[in-house]
Formats: C-alpha cells, sequence, structure tokens
C-alpha cells in the first residue's frame, strides 16, 4: 500500500470529521472514566476497589469469563471442526444457529434462561429437590455469558480451517495418526493464532457482558453481581466516583486485551511470512 | 503376475451424482499405472477409495489379496500423494517426512537414517530444515512424495502429481518420478486428465468415463485399437465426422457411417506434387492454421466436414483459404458397437494401376 498524504480540503474535512468522531466517541469517554474515578483523590479511588463488595464482583466476573472461555474454546474447537471437516445433513442449518447469539438481544437471551431454569420452568421442582440453584446465582451468570460469547471461537476458526482444507489431516490419516494425533500435531498448529484471537475476543465480550447477565443475576451484592452490575448499582446510588473507579478496572482489562490483540495479530503475520 | 489392487463391481453416489458405476479393474505387482479421464469422470474417487479416503457404497476392494473396504487408511499400506501436495504448513521437509514413521513409534535412529536417505533420493538433502512454504511447486511435490514413501507402503497413490506445476518443470519430473518408481519397484497409480502425461509416464493406462472403465492397458495398444468410441476420442486429437462415406475410398462401409479421424491419418499437401497418392486425395479448402512450435496444425474442410492435420514446417506454408489436397490414410468405424480400422480403398487402387 502506498501511504498518500492528503492534498485538498475535501480530504482534510473527511479525515477531521473522523478524528472528531473518535475523539467525542472513544477518547473523551476513557479520559472521563479516568477523571472521575480520579476526582476525589487516589485514597478514595483505592478505597473504592478495595471495598469487599467490589473485589467480590471482580472474582464473579472472572470467574464467569474464563468458565465461558474455557467452555467456548472446546465447544468452538469441536464446531468448527464439524463444520469444515465433515459432510452432514444439516450444517447450514447449525452453521446459522451458531449465530443465533449475535443476532438475539442479550436481554432475550437471559429470558430465555430464566423460563428455561426459573420458577416456571417444568424442571423446576427436580432442581429445587436436588438444591441446584441456577438462576439468580453463579450457574446462571455462566451459563448467559457462555450463551452470548458462544459464536467468537467458533467464527473465528472455520474461516481460516476452510481455507486450509481437509488434506493434510487426510495426508497424517492414510500414514496411520489416530484422530488425536491429527488434532493434536496437524490441525492444532495450523489453527494457533486463530484460536488465539479467538479467545481474546471471546474475553473481551466476556468481562463486559450485562444484558443476559443482569436478568439471571438477581443483582445480589457480594454474591451475584458482576463487575458490570456492581457499577450500575453504585452509579444508580449516585455514588460516581466508586462507580467510575470499579468502570476504570474494565477499562483496564479492555486496554490490556487490545494490546494482547494486537500482539497476537503481529506475531501471527510473521509467523506466515517465516512459513510456519 | 501377482496382482496387487483389484475392484470388483464398485459403485459410489454422491447425491444423484453417480461417481462410480460398476467399476472394476485390476492392477499387477509392480506396475505404473495411470487412471486417465476426463474431470468428473470418477478417477479420483476410485483412488481415494483405494487409499481408503472414501467408501464404497457396495463392491470390494482388494489390496495384495485382502479384502480392505473395512479398514481405515492408515491401515491398508498406502501412500497417499495429493495433488496440492497438503505438506503441513508448520514442518520442516524433515519433519514432514518423519511424521507416518513418528506415528508408527519407529526408533528415532531409524527415522533419522530413513528421512536422510529420502532427502537425499529427492534431491533436497540442503533444504531439509526449510517450510513447505519456502519451497518451489517441484520440491514440494517432491517431498510430498518422500513423505508417502517413508512409512514403505506396498502401494502409492499419487492424485494428480503434476497438476499445480509448471510446464518446464513437470517434463522433468515425470521422468524423475518415472526412473524413480521403476527403481523402487513399488507398486503405483496416479490420476491424470492430460493423455500425454498418462501415455508417457504410465506402464498401463485405464481410461474412466461416466464412472466406468472403458478400457486398460499398455499406451500403445490403446493407442491403436481403442475398443469404444469414447476412447477413440479421448486419445489423440480426434474428429467425429457423421459419415466416413463421403470421402474418397470409403464409400463401401457397412452399418452406422460414424467414424473418428486422427489428424496422424490425414495427409494435407498443398499441391499434387507433394503427395504420393494425388488421386486418392480429395480437395478440400484450408480453414486454419496454428502453429504448434514444432509443426504446424492446419484445419482445412472437406465436403463440408472440418478435419484436423499435421504439417510439417520443412513444407510450403498454407494460409487461410488456399486449396489443398487431403489424403485420408485411414477411419476408426464404431459400425454394431465393434471398433473398426478402415483403411482407404482408393490408395489401394491406385497403387494396383501403377
Amino acid at each position: 500500500m502506498v501511504a498518500v498524504k492528503p492534498h485538498n480540503f475535501r480530504q482534510w474535512g473527511l479525515i477531521g470529521l473522523a478524528a472528531v468522531f473518535l475523539l467525542v466517541m472513544l477518547v473523551l469517554p476513557l479520559i472521563l472514566v479516568a477523571s472521575e474515578a480520579l476526582a476525589k483523590g487516589w485514597q478514595v479511588y483505592l478505597d473504592a476497589l478495595n471495598e469487599p463488595f467490589a473485589r467480590k464482583a471482580l472474582f464473579l466476573t472472572l470467574e464467569a469469563t474464563v468458565a465461558a472461555v474455557l467452555g467456548n474454546t472446546v465447544f468452538g474447537l469441536a464446531s468448527a471442526w464439524l463444520l469444515t471437516k465433515y459432510d452432514f445433513r444439516g450444517k447450514a442449518f447449525w452453521s446459522s444457529l451458531l449465530d443465533l447469539p449475535f443476532a438475539i438481544s442479550p436481554v432475550v437471551a437471559g429470558l430465555l434462561f430464566v423460563i428455561l431454569f426459573g420458577r416456571m420452568s417444568p424442571i423446576y421442582p427436580f432442581l429445587r429437590a436436588e438444591h441446584i440453584a441456577i438462576i439468580f446465582a453463579v450457574p446462571g451468570i455462566i451459563l448467559a455469558t457462555v450463551f452470548v460469547t458462544f459464536p467468537f471461537i467458533t467464527r473465528e476458526l472455520v474461516p481460516i480451517m476452510e481455507a486450509q482444507g481437509r488434506s493434510e489431516e487426510e495426508a497424517a490419516a492414510t500414514m496411520g495418526a489416530s484422530g488425536w494425533t491429527i488434532f493434536r500435531r496437524v490441525t492444532l498448529p495450523n489453527i494457533k493464532w486463530a484460536l488465539i484471537y479467538g479467545v481474546i475476543l471471546c474475553t473481551a465480550r466476556a468481562l463486559g457482558e450485562f444484558g443476559a447477565v443482569s436478568v439471571v443475576s438477581g443483582h445480589i451484592r457480594g454474591k451475584t453481581n458482576t463487575l458490570p452490575l456492581h457499577i450500575e448499582i453504585l452509579y444508580n446510588e449516585y455514588n460516581f466516583t466508586a462507580a467510575f473507579a470499579v468502570a476504570s478496572i474494565l477499562v483496564i482489562l479492555a486496554v490490556v486485551i487490545l494490546i494482547l490483540r494486537n500482539l497476537v495479530e503481529w506475531r501471527a503475520k510473521r509467523g506466515l511470512r517465516n512459513g510456519n | 503376475m501377482a496382482i496387487e489392487v483389484e475392484l470388483k463391481h464398485i459403485h459410489k453416489n454422491f447425491g444423484t451424482f453417480k461417481a462410480s458405476d460398476d467399476v472394476n479393474l485390476t492392477v499387477e505387482k509392480g506396475k505404473l499405472i495411470g487412471l486417465l479421464g476426463p474431470s468428473g469422470s470418477g478417477k479420483t474417487t476410485i483412488l481415494r477409495m483405494i487409499a481408503g479416503l472414501e467408501h464404497p457404497d457396495s463392491g470390494d476392494i482388494f489390496i495384495a489379496g485382502k479384502r480392505v473396504n473395512d479398514l481405515p487408511a492408515g491401515r491398508r499400506g498406502i501412500g497417499f500423494v495429493f495433488q496440492n501436495y497438503a505438506l503441513f504448513r508448520h514442518m520442516t521437509v524433515r519433519e514432514n517426512i518423519a511424521f507416518g514413521l513418528k506415528v508408527q513409534k519407529v526408533p528415532p535412529k531409524e527415522i533419522k537414517a530413513r528421512v536422510d536417505k529420502l532427502v537425499e533420493l529427492i534431491g533436497l538433502a540442503e533444504f531439509d530444515g526449510r517450510y513447505p512454504q519456502q519451497l518451489s511447486g517441484g520440491q514440494r511435490q517432491r517431498v510430498a512424495f518422500a513423505r508417502a514413501l517413508a512409512p514403505e507402503p506396498e502401494l502409492l497413490l499419487l492424485d494428480e502429481p503434476f497438476a499445480a506445476i509448471d510446464a518446464k518443470v513437470r517434463k522433468e519430473l515425470r521422468q524423475w518420478l518415472r526412473a524413480t518408481i521403476h527403481q523402487l519397484g513399488i507398486t503405483s497409480i496416479f490420476v491424470t486428465h492430460d493423455q500425454d502425461e498418462a501415455v508417457e509416464v504410465a506402464d498401463d493406462i485405464i481410461i474412466t468415463n461416466h464412472g466406468h472403465v472403458e478400457q486398460a492397458g499398455p499406451p500403445a495398444a490403446i493407442y491403436q485399437h481403442p475398443e469404444t468410441p469414447f476412447v477413440a476420442d479421448f486419445i489423440g486429437e480426434s474428429v467425429h465426422v457423421p459419415d466416413y462415406t463421403v470421402f474418397k475410398g470409403f464409400s463401401n462401409g457397412a452399418g452406422s457411417h460414424e467414424g473418428i479421424l486422427r489428424p496422424e491419418f490425414l495427409e494435407i499437401a498443398a499441391d499434387e506434387e507433394e503427395i504420393l497418392m494425388p488421386l486418392a486425395a480429395e480437395q478440400g479448402t484450408v480453414k486454419a492454421v496454428y502453429f504448434r512450435g514444432s509443426n504446424v496444425q492446419v484445419a482445412v474442410e472437406v465436403k463440408g466436414q472440418l478435419l484436423h492435420g499435421w504439417r510439417s514446417l520443412e513444407k510450403k506454408p498454407l494460409h487461410e483459404g488456399d486449396k489443398a489436397l487431403v489424403l485420408i490414410h485411414r477411419v476408426y468405424s464404431f459400425a454394431g458397437g465393434k471398433t473398426q480400422i478402415i483403411e482407404n480403398s482408393a490408395k489401394q487402387e491406385e497403387s494396383v494401376v501403377i
């Protein structure tokens, strides 16, 4: 690509418009979060973060994220493998079903889980008898997070696995490799970077999930409050400094993920050049 | 000679498409076989079924006398070279070749010795630390060949092995592959849609069309005695004529008069001096002349029928619209479902007169 310098009014105008848009939509909010969080000084900021409910919310968010990422990694690998290495009836249907979480509103997804596992559910008596709490409890939050982040890894993997075809796996099979060996020694190294990229996207989405989790959580402080829910509660209580302080954690996590994402992209490109 | 591969009454459908429609074939041990046919004729499906990468709907596959229908690909004792090579992109040349041996838990010392021998065989000893992307097409092809050979298979299967290589390298590689396979003595089957390649490389050719075998045999036999209209048409650059009895010397054909003419059956002359038997020749008009490097191909219209023939560059050049004399030596006829070679009778008459 050749870098062309803008030279007329129209081009400068368009660039200016984009810059203003970026400033208003992305940069200013970030600055605002930081300044609001530190408005009453470092001590208040640290206290807000150290508060037990905030810490608990952070741990719950991390717990749900780790569970969602682990679950979706396994599931994403399996479904991408299925979609690209095998032909079967209903493949197109399966493929479009995977995108359902992208299309459906997270709130609706949350409601689905409430209907499925809540008091109105036909299996509720059974759950109750077995003392299994799903709605208004941690399992519900994890389920909701898994649901909304469901397609990320599969969608990253399918195009690259489709482009790579099946012949490397077939070659390994003709040499007597087992399914597991083929996956571990042939498929996995080929999709490594796409997989990591998918995991990062999935993590970013899981950390910030609000809608679906909000419906199933029940907002019990110290028990079923994730970070985004905790921020909402603080904000509704007019505790702005604490709300922004906690929000800054999510911002920092987001920035770390962005850096990781760029590192992975850069590394994957370099790997491609070295024929790796 | 011992039979290495045998297919009996193989049927295979992909949806409504009949990829194999009662395929029967045998391959003798130690032979290099070319599976030749137009695209969509089912040749790759046959190869993949022998390998165990596809499964027939019905019929039996035997390798070395053993029915292998239910054996997975990895236990059939075959090596497979894929059309796009399918080298493991994240492994070096050495690692690619060693893969099959590692999977079979061969001791590392033996692996090293065998890989050393193979990189030597394919002439890539200096490049054994490179990744597939750093190799040329011809080099990748040779790595794929070595990788397939490493576990010492009974049978080597190659799917369009030269399709993705440029013309010059392809010629060299054909010779190399033929020589190497004969030197190793391994039974091999390769798929191709290119008849020159099949004729040049294979000991025997099996011609497929619409999912079944049309004819099998040595290249020369197939060339000279095509058993079906399809083979006569497919092999060589043939021209169909709806009625060959319109031509001089072929007036007394019986039954169906449909025939096939090959360029080498024709002699195209600029004038009477150039031709031995001018009386047996037809008058024609040159319609097009194509330069083909070592000779020219001439399209000439005779009695409303466009025929193709070769002409030496040493002879007087012909141009579009020129009059020409065309001597038709022989015609393939398929009256009654049997192949017949019909010779020009006017030729014989003329020689009697002189």
